[in-house]
């Protein structure tokens, strides 16, 4: 599998050539989330910073971008780099809005895409349904095979191939998946039926199964490339758009699509591997939060994006968030490829309240959603949620409930909690409310705490980062509540996921699997493998024609014990490791994680992986908040104060977060309001605020 | 003392998250991929007083919802009568006795207290799925066994740590007497690892909340969560409610064992009577007491999954021991069909009598079987020996709210089969097909999901095939008027010639040479309602989709 044109093995780890331009410029990113499209401007000769929240265009959400340059008035002609978030894909696989795709398969295996793994949706209830991605009369087999060793079996039948080509095309099919059994051991059959397909096809919309990941269980690789086949038109479609409609404007630059996997692709080949977008919008927020720790000394995060519906939780470690290969976005919805490890775990601030069968206080899972959404939206919403119980304990300013058309009174959610709540459990409106959040901070802090022992770290040795609608309001009681020490709120916690976009760096990621005993493995072969991989990913990088301040590459193996079937990254500090050197690595990476050592088993090594970034120019972050906006002292920073609900009610100080002086020290009980989002200092918290702006909270003991 | 609501929410949800963490970690570290991978192990919280549950992990395995409560049970009540020596601190015992409160052999439990001042405060307890616990054929499910000692070794419970260290003595008994035990210590640790996670956890909790606050949120939350299945139950309509499931033999008698159910419903509780069923058989499909409880509780939780699972969730179901049945067997009979089988049936016997009562919360029968299929063999250029195993899923029932699933996993279970790829990868074996089998689910309003055909080809040397499946007689049950799900089929080419095996879905070591070929096409769910009201538009898609034929289609539907 060696190529004969290798480079030498020391190539790994040298700095690519600089361009000489220099790096600077005016860029944008635009995040499209659920409801609103987020814009951040930076300009780093001027160290001018737009920003731009708009709401969503669902049915076209290029709209909703141009909106978002016009409010924040950037001048597309004058921008060297737009890189965008968008969640066409997501939506489109979620809501099953998708291509008429045709799959072409090995004979006797067209319902593995039906079949499954052999689950059903829940553990308890033998109810559920379950849709595939293609519909069973466009996936068609034909006569061919290869072993597991990659041999040939049967040859592969071309007339059949033809007619199958033929038969998805007269049916309508926009877009084509070729998935055949083995074809990431061998992908020879695979390779030839492109070639086929591709004189035949009307289009270029065209997956072979190994392309995308070439790794072995049909399943979970026919699900990713079915995905990326049906969403792939779609995709071109929108971002083809775009990039005219800003061409129009006199944007000539590369429009930049983020991935899920935190890094950015070139508009004009982002489609090709369309899956890789999926999730891209909970990555983007990630990146900009290992940015924000990076910058502000804080590297080990725990983020915790909490909005309407969910909240998202990722693990940032040394500033690097942990990646997954394996993200199953639904019931039975794998899609294997590399992608920041973003946990969606459940509670919003839509989350409801109620009172069980079995008299107890329960929040969620049911959540209000945006329709009709909390009480205090007033849309008709009349259970009580979690935003609700902020609204009654002062957390979230309930004067602002006049300002929203048709809005209901504060007595008005008062008396759903009295009602619906409090007198089962014998409280008054406020205890209840209490109540709801002191549940909903213990829900969301065990989700929290899962999260970080599932990836094999104690959420202690992190600090959390808020961010998200909500994040901030409920941060540092659950930081109370985890024994974690720290908050970071950033400058902007709204348009974190824009932000993101324009500090994200250029990225590609590479698995190669060895699958065998480590003391059997040829190491020349595996140094060699990492010298490949570094070598792809610096074409890669080369071809997107986007400056890069400085190349990082980031190795790493998968490991176990043999017999085990759990992989254990272990990250390497060179691509020329020794033998002794990986065992000694993986038993110290293993001992950290389970507390047991296994002397009596030989390891295996799995995986080797490499990661080549290329890192964007420094952007600062203290231009987030306009200095000139800022007060000199706190005093003038504070708005008023009103009083809010720790365990009893306090008259507690509210201040605007633009306005904070610039080396602003805060005591809980304290509040900090901005344009979307409302921080609460609990009393015992101490917030002093950074250089760029962020607010670092040393969270007080429990009380 | 009183408690506050609240805090007996949040000590809900901590009690919880200490199992969660159990099973997560015990998954995480554990190398048999059967616990691994397939998730067959299960942890929880135990009462000091009479091992009653407290808290069970969410991801454990359903079929031992209650198993280690009587088995944890069984071993309070041994130590206090002497039977067994009693704990000190770090002592953790290990029990696979299936008659002392049990599944099969394979199925191994760790026990071990937590000390509160010199006291025990309750007790840890998780159950691993070992892949080997020795007995006549690797794995232990031997269809032809007909006393537990073919089955593999029994531990009576026993300290397999002391003072925190391993027993090398009593591990060193194990290991001479399992397969491939070389592995088994990775299990060992993982296990009793996960018992400490809890310990760190649970202890974290009593000290913030204190011993006594939390004794008594036990016993309210105990209480409560009989206060909701209660809740759940009177909307069963007074009455008896009958049915009957069928196993298709015991895998040495070729006659059908009769599961015969009568669930008495009085507006307060459920009393589920089995009289009448087939008595203990000679193969190894006999269940224990503990197994037929579980069946009966997981079952309930399938009906309700919303009422969490504790002991007070169990307080309304009255099982009346099934004694001289089959599903009671005694010592030495051979059990290692109990946990994957009979305990479906179970199950199936359940959902078949209360669907009349719960139109809107029961479905018709799923498939129900774990379609074990073992091909033991050896390479010959190696002449590595080698044990596959095919576990398979079949249609789910329909159900008010649409129709079953095809290919779901086993009532029992939760874990995936693996992919056809990984099984060529490891074993000399070629798969030429891996379908939906057309057809075969059960025609109704709702109709049944449908079920799995294979065709496995062995490529290399010889090998013997045995099966433990089920549901080859009878197919799956419709309901209220709905038809059966198609029986499971087992076919052997062998030297070119087919045959099915006696007993229809269970046999064993039937010799094969390359070339000979395995076909399965396993049970498709029950149908759910009258047929010929189906929307003629769901009718008309089957056929279009080719899950039915045009003449299936009329046939079936009307």
């Amino acid at each position: 599998m060696m190529r004969d044109d290798m480079p030498p093995a020391d190539a790994a780890g040298k700095a690519p050539e600089m361009t000489d331009k220099t790096l600077t410029g005016r860029f944008a990113g635009i995040d499209v989330g659920g409801t609103f499209t987020d814009l951040v401007f930076y300009d780093s000769k001027a160290r001018v910073v737009k920003l731009a929240k708009v709401p969503t265009t669902l049915d076209n959400q290029s709209k909703g971008v141009l909106a978002a340059l016009d409010v924040a008035s950037v001048n597309a002609a004058a921008l060297d780099l737009i890189v965008h978030g968008t969640t066409t894909t997501t939506n489109a696989v979620l809501e099953r809005r998708l291509c008429k795709t045709g799959l072409v398969t090995t004979l006797g295996f067209r319902d593995v895409l039906e079949l499954g793994r052999r689950t059903r949706p829940h553990a308890y209830g033998m109810t559920g349904q379950f849709r595939p991605i293609i519909p069973r009369d466009l996936r068609l087999e034909v006569p061919e095979r290869m072993l597991a060793d990659g041999s040939e079996y049967t040859a592969l039948d071309e007339d059949a191939l033809r007619a199958a080509l033929a038969e998805l095309r007269d049916k309508g099919c926009e877009a084509l998946v070729i998935h055949f059994l083995h074809a990431y051991a061998n992908p020879a059959h695979e390779i030839r039926a492109g070639e086929i397909a591709r004189e035949v096809w009307p289009n270029g919309n065209i997956t072979l199964g190994h392309a995308l990941i070439s790794e072995s269980r049909e399943y979970e690789r026919g699900v990713t490339a079915a995905v990326n086949a049906s969403v792939q038109p779609l995709l071109r479609r929108y971002v083809e758009r775009l990039a005219d409609r800003l061409s129009e404007r006199g944007y000539e630059r590369d429009l930049l699509v983020m991935n899920g996997n935190g890094g950015m692709v070139s508009a004009r080949v982002v489609a090709e591997e369309a899956a890789k977008t999926v999730m891209s919008g909970p990555a983007s927020g990630v990146m900009a939060a290992a940015y924000t720790g990076r910058r502000a000394g804080i590297p080990d995060l725990l983020t915790y994006d909490m909005g309407g519906t969910s909240t998202d939780v990722a693990m940032i470690r040394g500033a690097d968030p942990a990646v997954s290969h394996e993200i199953e976005i639904e019931y039975a919805m794998p899609i294997h490829v590399p992608m920041v490890d973003v946990r969606t775990v459940g509670a919003g601030g839509g989350s409801i309240a109620r009172v069980d069968a079995a008299g107890l206080l329960q929040v969620g899972p049911d959540s209000a959603g945006s329709e009709p959404g909390p009480i205090c939206y007033g849309k008709g919403g009349v259970e009580p949620t979690i935003s609700d119980a902020n609204m009654v304990l002062g957390r979230m300013d309930p004067g602002k409930l006049n300002t929203i058309s048709g809005a209901v009174s504060l007595a008005t959610i008062r008396a759903a909690f009295q009602s619906r709540l409090g007198d089962a459990l014998g409280l008054d409106a406020t205890e209840a409310a209490a109540a709801v959040l002191r549940i909903a901070t213990a829900k969301m802090a065990d989700a929290v705490r899962m999260v970080s022992i599932s990836l094999g770290e104690d959420p202690r040795d992190f600090a959390l980062f808020a961010f998200g609608g909500a994040g901030p309001l409920h941060a540092c009681a659950i930081a109370r509540e985890l024994g974690v020490p720290r908050v970071l709120v950033p400058a902007r916690p709204g348009i974190t996921n824009a932000l993101g976009c324009v500090v994200a760096d250029l990225r590609h990621d590479y698995v190669a699997t060895v699958n065998q005993p480590l003391d059997a493995c040829d190491m020349d072969e595996v140094h060699a493998l990492f010298v490949r991989q570094i070598e792809e990913g610096r074409a890669a990088i080369g071809r997107e024609r986007v400056e890069i301040a400085e190349e990082k590459i980031a190795v790493s193996v998968e490991m176990r014990f043999i017999g085990q079937t759990h992989l254990l990254r272990v990250p390497l500090p060179s691509a020329t490791p020794t033998r002794e050197e990986l065992q000694a690595l993986f038993e110290e990476a293993y001992f950290r994680r389970f507390q047991v050592k296994l002397p009596e088993i030989r390891a295996a090594l799995v995986n080797v992986n490499t990661s080549v970034i290329g890192r964007r120019p420094e952007i600062d972050l203290s231009a987030l908040i306009d200095a000139s906006g800022r007060k000199a002292t706190l005093q003038e920073a504070r708005t008023g104060a009103r009083p809010v609900f720790f365990e009893a009610w306090i008259d507690t100080p509210v201040y605007w977060r633009d306005h904070l002086p610039a080396d602003a020290t805060l005591a809980g009980p304290a509040i900090v309001e901005q344009m979307d989002c409302t921080l609460v200092l609990e009393p015992g918290d101490v917030a002093t605020q950074d250089a760029d702006g962020n607010l670092i909270v040393t969270v007080g003991p429990r009380r | 003392m009183t408690l506050d609501p609240i805090t007996l929410t949040v000590i809900q949800s901590g009690l919880q998250q200490v199992c969660d963490e159990m099973d997560l970690s015990f998954s995480r570290a554990a190398f048999s991929p059967v616990i691994a991978e397939a998730n067959d192990r299960s942890d929880g919280i135990y009462s000091a007083e009479d091992g009653s549950l407290i808290a069970q992990g969410s991801q454990g395995l359903p079929v031992f919802v209650g198993v280690m409560q009587y088995s944890t049970g069984t071993l309070i009540r041994m130590i206090a009568e002497g039977k067994v020596i009693a704990p000190k601190p770090g002592d953790i015992y290990i029990v696979n006795d299936p008659y002392l409160g049990g599944t099969h052999l394979m199925d191994v439990r760790f026990a071990m207290p937590v000390w509160r001042n010199g006291e025990i405060f309750c007790w840890l307890s998780n159950t691993g799925h070992w892949p080997d616990t020795g007995g006549a054929v690797p794995g232990g499910f031997s269809a032809s066994a007909t006393a537990v000692e073919q089955e593999g070794l029994r531990l009576p419970p026993v300290r397999l740590f002391k003072n925190g260290e391993l027993d090398p003595e009593i591990y060193a008994i194990i290991c001479s007497n399992i397969r491939v035990a070389d592995q088994r210590i990775g299990d060992v640790k993982a296990q009793a690892a996960a018992l400490y996670v809890g310990e760190a956890r649970l202890t974290r909790l009593l000290d913030r909340y204190g011993d006594d606050t939390v004794r008594a949120a036990i016993g309210e939350l105990r209480s409560r969560a009989a206060e909701q299945m209660r809740a759940q139950i009177a909307r069963i309509p007074p009455g008896t409610y009958r049915s009957t499931a069928y196993i298709d033999s015991d895998g040495v008698v070729n006659e059908p064992l009769e599961i015969r159910l009568a669930v008495t419903a009085d507006g307060e509780g459920l009393t589920f009577d089995f009289a009448g069923s087939s008595p203990p058989c000679q193969g190894p499909m006999n269940s224990v007491i503990a197994t037929t409880l579980s069946s009966v509780y997981l079952a309930m939780r399938h009906i309700f999954p919303d009422v969490p699972i504790s002991a007070g969730a169990f307080e309304p179901l009255t099982v009346k021991r099934p004694e001289g049945t089959f599903l009671d067997a005694q010592y030495p009979r051979p059990v290692s069909g109990c946990a994957a089988e009979v305990s479906q049936r179970i199950a199936e016997a359940v959902f078949a009598a209360l669907v009349e009562a719960l139109p809107d919360k029961v479905s018709a029968s799923p498939a129900g079987s774990s379609g074990n299929f073992a091909l033991g063999g050896e390479v010959p250029e190696t002449g590595q020996s080698y044990v596959m195993y095919q576990i398979s899923g079949g249609g789910y029932g329909g159900y008010a709210g649409g129709d079953g699933i095809s290919n779901g996993c086993s009532t029992i279970g939760i874990s995936k089969a693996p992919p056809v790829e990984i099984m060529e990868q490891q074993f000399p074996v070629l798969y030429h097909r891996y379908a939906l089998r057309e057809g075969s689910g059960g025609a109704g309003a709702q109709r049944g999901g449908f079920g799995l055909d294979y065709e496995v080809e062995i490529l290399k040397g010889q090998a013997r095939a045995s099966f433990v499946m089920d549901h080859g007689r009878f197919g799956p049950q419709g309901a209220l008027g709905g038809s059966d799900g198609a029986v499971n089929e087992v076919t052997v080419t062998r030297g070119g010639e087919n045959f099915t095996p006696e007993h229809l879905s269970k046999a064993q070591d039937i010799s094969l040479v390359a070339g000979d070929r395995v076909r399965v096409k396993t049970p498709g769910g029950g149908g759910y309602g009258d047929p010929t009201t189906r929307d003629r538009a769901l009718v008309e898609e089957d056929v279009r989709l080719g899950r039915y034929s045009v003449e299936e289609a009329k046939r079936l539907f009307g």
